[in-house]
Parts: C-alpha cells; structure tokens; sequence
C-alpha cells in the first residue's frame, strides 16, 4: 500500500492557519481492477457466456412452469419423509451443539490458558467446518448405511463446528470478574464456569442453536441426494422421473415447514437475546 | 435494605409455567424425533469400511494432488473457486434491487411482504433442483455451476442487505438535504458510504459459503470438485477422494483467513 500512495501523490491542501493536510488517493480503482481481472479469469475458465443467458434463459423456467399445478395426490407420500426431515435437523442440531461445549470450553483463551490445547482445539473445529456436510453424509451411510442415521451424523458433525465456533467467540467476551471470584472462593474450574459463565452466554447459545437448527433443516433437503434420508430421496427420484408438479407439491410443503420453523424460530430468538 | 432486597427477591417474575411448558414440549420433541436413529441399518463390516475410508482419506494421492494439468486437483479448485466468485457476485448484483423493494422501511409494506416472500421461496428451494434448470439453459459444465451460485446467494444475501437497509442512518441524508444537496449526492455522500462496506462483506461471506457447497453441484453435473469427488468415492478410491478433500480444506482455510482480513478493514474502516 505504501507503493501505491507513492505513485499516486495524496492531495495536498493548506489550510488558513498555514498547516497543510494530506488526503490519500482513493483506493477504490485498485481494489476494482483485482475484482475485474478475478471476474475476467473466472469468465475465461467457467465458459460464462451472456449471450447463452439471454437467448435460452427461458429454458430455465420450464421446470418450475411444469410444477404448476403441484399434484397434491403425492402428500400422503410426503409426510413421513418431510418430517424425518425435521427430525434429522432436531437430533442432529441437539447432539452436535451439546457435543460442541466442552471443547468450546477448550477453544476460548480466558478459560482454558494452555495456548498449545487452545489451537489444536480450534484447528479441529477449522477442519471439521470446511468438510460440506454433504461429503460427510456420504462417509455417514458407508458407514451406517442408507437412511436417516446417516443425515443425522451428518447434521451433527456440521453443527458441532458450526456451533463450537460461534460459542468459542461468544465464552471469550464473557465479563471474566465471577469467574475469578468463584475460583479464589475454592470452586473448582467446572463449577465456576458452570456458574459464572453459562449464564452470560446461555441466550446467545441457544440463540445460535435455533437459528443452526433453522439452517439445518434446508440443508436436510438436500442429504437425501446421496441417499441419507430425508425428503431430499423422494425429491430426486421425482426428478429424475421428470415428474415436475410432485417436485413442485414437495416444494410447497417444504416452504411451508420451513417458513413455520423460521417464525417460531425468530420469537423465540428475539426473547433470547 | 435488606427487607427491601428480600421483598424484591420475592416479587421475582415467576414464569414456571411457561417454563415448564417450553420444558415439555421440547423435550417431547426430541423424543419423537429420536425415532431417526435407527441403526438396522448399519453394515456388519462397518469397522473393516471405516479402517479403509480412513486409511484413504488420510494418505492422500500425491501424484494427484499436484497435478497441475486440468484433470488434476489445484485445477478443479480454481474451476471452483471462478465458479464461487462468480457467482457471489451475480448473487450479489441480482440481489441489490430485491433488497431496495423487501426493506420496510423504504418500500409500502404489501410490496416488501411480497419481496421477502419471494426470497425466502428461493432460499427453500434445494440446490440441485436449480442446477438440474440451469443445465438445461447452458449444459452440463460449469457455466450451469455459477448461475446455480447466483440465484442460491440471493437469498441469503438479499436477506442480510435488508438488514443493512433497514439499519440505515437516515440523520446523514436529512443533513445532506438541509445543506442543499441533490439526490445524487445525497446517494452518492450519504447512502453510499453507509451501505457498501456492509454489502462487501456480506458479499465475501457468502464467496466463503459458496465454495464449501459447491460440492452438490458437482454431482449432478455443473462444474467443480464434487464430479471427481463423488466418482472416487463411489469407486471407492479413497486417496484420489483424500487428495481433493485436502486440497478443498487448504483452499477454503486460505480464503477464510483473507476473508477474515478484509471483513475486519471493512467493519473498523
């Protein structure tokens, strides 16, 4: 940055009172030519061609044309993997956050003050987060075959990271002054962060829970394509079949889940926090 | 002062009613969803699996992993990584005028309820269904990946504009106004700088997300790792598979440092 504000001279201006201020050149063209030679290199390798999208755009149209109207013979097939859905989101929400706090604890310097557990600890949690949850459903029915165990792991493994970062963070702007007190009273390290410190951070926690829980539930349409339950196996077989306007009844009912989650969900995280 | 702590203490909102039924209808939710456990369906030689899976994935395929031609793995990254870029940002440009319409306090209400509506139907809407729509417009490849990015940030990110929008200081154009300011300047000096350090950063969070799931893409055929992925994981190679997990763990680990970077400068100006 200093080589840039030597080619371009800052603006000098004087002041009444004879001192003079600098005002350093706009840095907006510099970012915006990294940002066009990135978007011109990912033109070149991605193939992104306007005139294909303007010409055959109407083509993506047809299929969500052809889920009108949805066929609203297939609920009765819908229900029990709809709210396999739901459930698979619930346990896998639940474990993975329960999962995540003690090695959360872990992760937050003002804690745990061994630097070296610290950042093995965190590293996990780097880890486990950039594996996609649907890699992880794939191991996840190896292991325990096809069906909804398998998206439950899956859900698990992701709020784990998920959550253990966000409360990591959260434990580490915690007011530590209780802490310390319950530790000069002889409290041992858990009893002091069971009193001290849940109680500061328990709003925020399940505040994230829900909204991880929220997430999860649309993220569970999607496991079932590699066949870890879900309404995601019924929603690509009926698309492989080219039977649209069941895709499109599946479509409504999941909106309708999940909008219904997402309001309670908000109240309820509006009282949190 | 003691009597009058005790009469406060006494005079505590006592909501255990409530409490209690929060308490009972979540558990009774957990155990009605504890049914999905279900372990029928667990493979007798799921340890012998388990042995090879990790013996795979943690000796990863070195030959493949630096292959620098385009059938090797620093090549299907950065297919993935245009893929991702591009398609946050025609998200994030489909996104600005579904925010100005959705944001309550610009927009009548019916019309922002109408926005909002149509936002969250694209957000609920599974990825693969808009990949297998958009490989109907492109063909399969990676075009089809970047639009399928597109049309899956906005709702995300037309969700978190809003929140921008709506959290406006509203005082700086008033003052721009009184100082007798047009309504470019006014956008230009007083909305502007408001707004676009959040959308950038809203923008880059989102470039964070779409990497990790591009995975799904791959496998139904628009472009990126998830093709050669899901192919060696089916053939059960589990070091090729390794190789591109690894590779996909330094990748991401590297665009989240600098992503941190600059939504840090971004925040603190």
């Amino acid at each position: 940055m200093k080589l840039y504000d030597k080619i371009f001279r800052p603006t000098v201006y004087t002041l009444p009172n004879g001192k003079s201020v600098e005002k350093k050149a706009s840095r907006a063209p510099f970012y915006a030519l990294i940002v066009l030679i990135m978007c011109a290199v990912s033109v070149k390798i991605t193939g992104f061609d306007m005139k294909i999208l303007v010409t055959r755009i109407g083509q993506f149209f047809v299929i969500f044309q052809r889920m009108i109207p949805p066929k609203k013979e297939i609920m009765s097939a819908v229900w029990e993997p709809l709210f396999d859905t739901v459930k698979m989101s619930l346990i896998g929400s639940l474990v993975g956050s329960l999962l995540s706090v003690p090695f959360a604890m872990l992760a937050s310097t003002n804690v745990c003050k061994n630097r070296v557990v610290v950042s093995i600890v965190r590293l996990m949690f780097s880890i486990v987060r950039t594996l996609p949850t649907i890699v992880t459903a794939l191991i996840a029915t190896l292991f325990f075959g096809l069906g909804t165990l398998a998206g439950t792991i899956a859900i698990a493994v992701f709020s784990f990271a998920y959550i253990g970062k966000l409360t990591y963070e959260e434990i580490e702007t915690v007011d530590m002054g209780s802490f310390e007190a319950m530790e000069a009273m002889g409290s041992t390290k858990t009893r002091a962060f069971i009193t001290a410190i849940i109680p500061q951070v328990l709003p925020f926690f399940l505040s994230n829970c829900l909204f991880n829980f929220e997430g999860n539930v649309r993220y569970a349409a999607i496991l079932g394509y590699v066949g870890a339950g879900g309404i995601g196996i019924l929603l690509n077989e009926r698309m492989s079949l080219k039977d649209y306007s069941s895709v499109g009844m599946m479509l409504i009912s999941l909106l309708i889940t999940v909008f219904i989650i997402e309001s309670i969900s908000r109240y309820f995280r509006k009282k949190l926090v | 002062m003691n009597k009058r702590i005790e009469e406060a203490y006494a005079k505590r909102p006592k909501n255990w009613v409530y409490n209690t039924v929060l308490a009972v209808i979540t558990i009774g939710l957990i155990i009605w969803s504890a049914g999905v456990v279900e372990t029928s369906g667990s493979t007798a030689g799921g340890g012998q699996i388990a042995r090879n899976v990790l013996k795979g994935l943690f000796t990863p395929d070195l030959k493949f992993l630096f292959d620098f031609s385009t059938s090797g793995v620093p090549y299907l990254m950065l297919e993935t990584l245009c893929i991702a870029f591009l398609g946050t940002i025609v998200g994030a440009i489909i996104s600005v005028p579904l925010a100005f319409i959705s944001a309550s306090t610009l927009a009548p209400k019916p019309i922002a309820f109408i926005g909002r509506m149509l936002i969250m139907a694209i957000r609920t809407v599974p990825n693969f269904i808009y990949a297998l729509a958009f490989i109907r417009v492109s063909g399969p490849g990676p075009f089809a990946g970047l639009l399928t990015m597109g049309v899956c940030s906005v709702g995300m990110v037309s969700k978190m504009y809003i929140e921008a929008i709506e959290d406006l200081d509203v005082h700086v154009v008033e003052s721009l106004d009184a100082a007798g300011c047009n309504s470019w300047q006014k956008i230009r000096y007083g909305i502007l700088p408001q707004l676009m350090p959040n959308f950038a950063s809203t923008a880059i969070y989102r470039f964070d997300i779409n990497l990790r799931d591009a995975t799904i893409l791959g496998m139904v055929g628009a472009g990126g790792f998830g093709a050669p992925l899901i192919f060696a994981m089916n053939g059960y190679r589990w070091n090729e598979a390794g190789a591109i997990l690894a590779g996909l763990i330094v990748l991401i680990l590297i665009i989240e440092f600098i992503s941190t970077k600059i939504r840090v400068k971004l925040t603190r100006g």
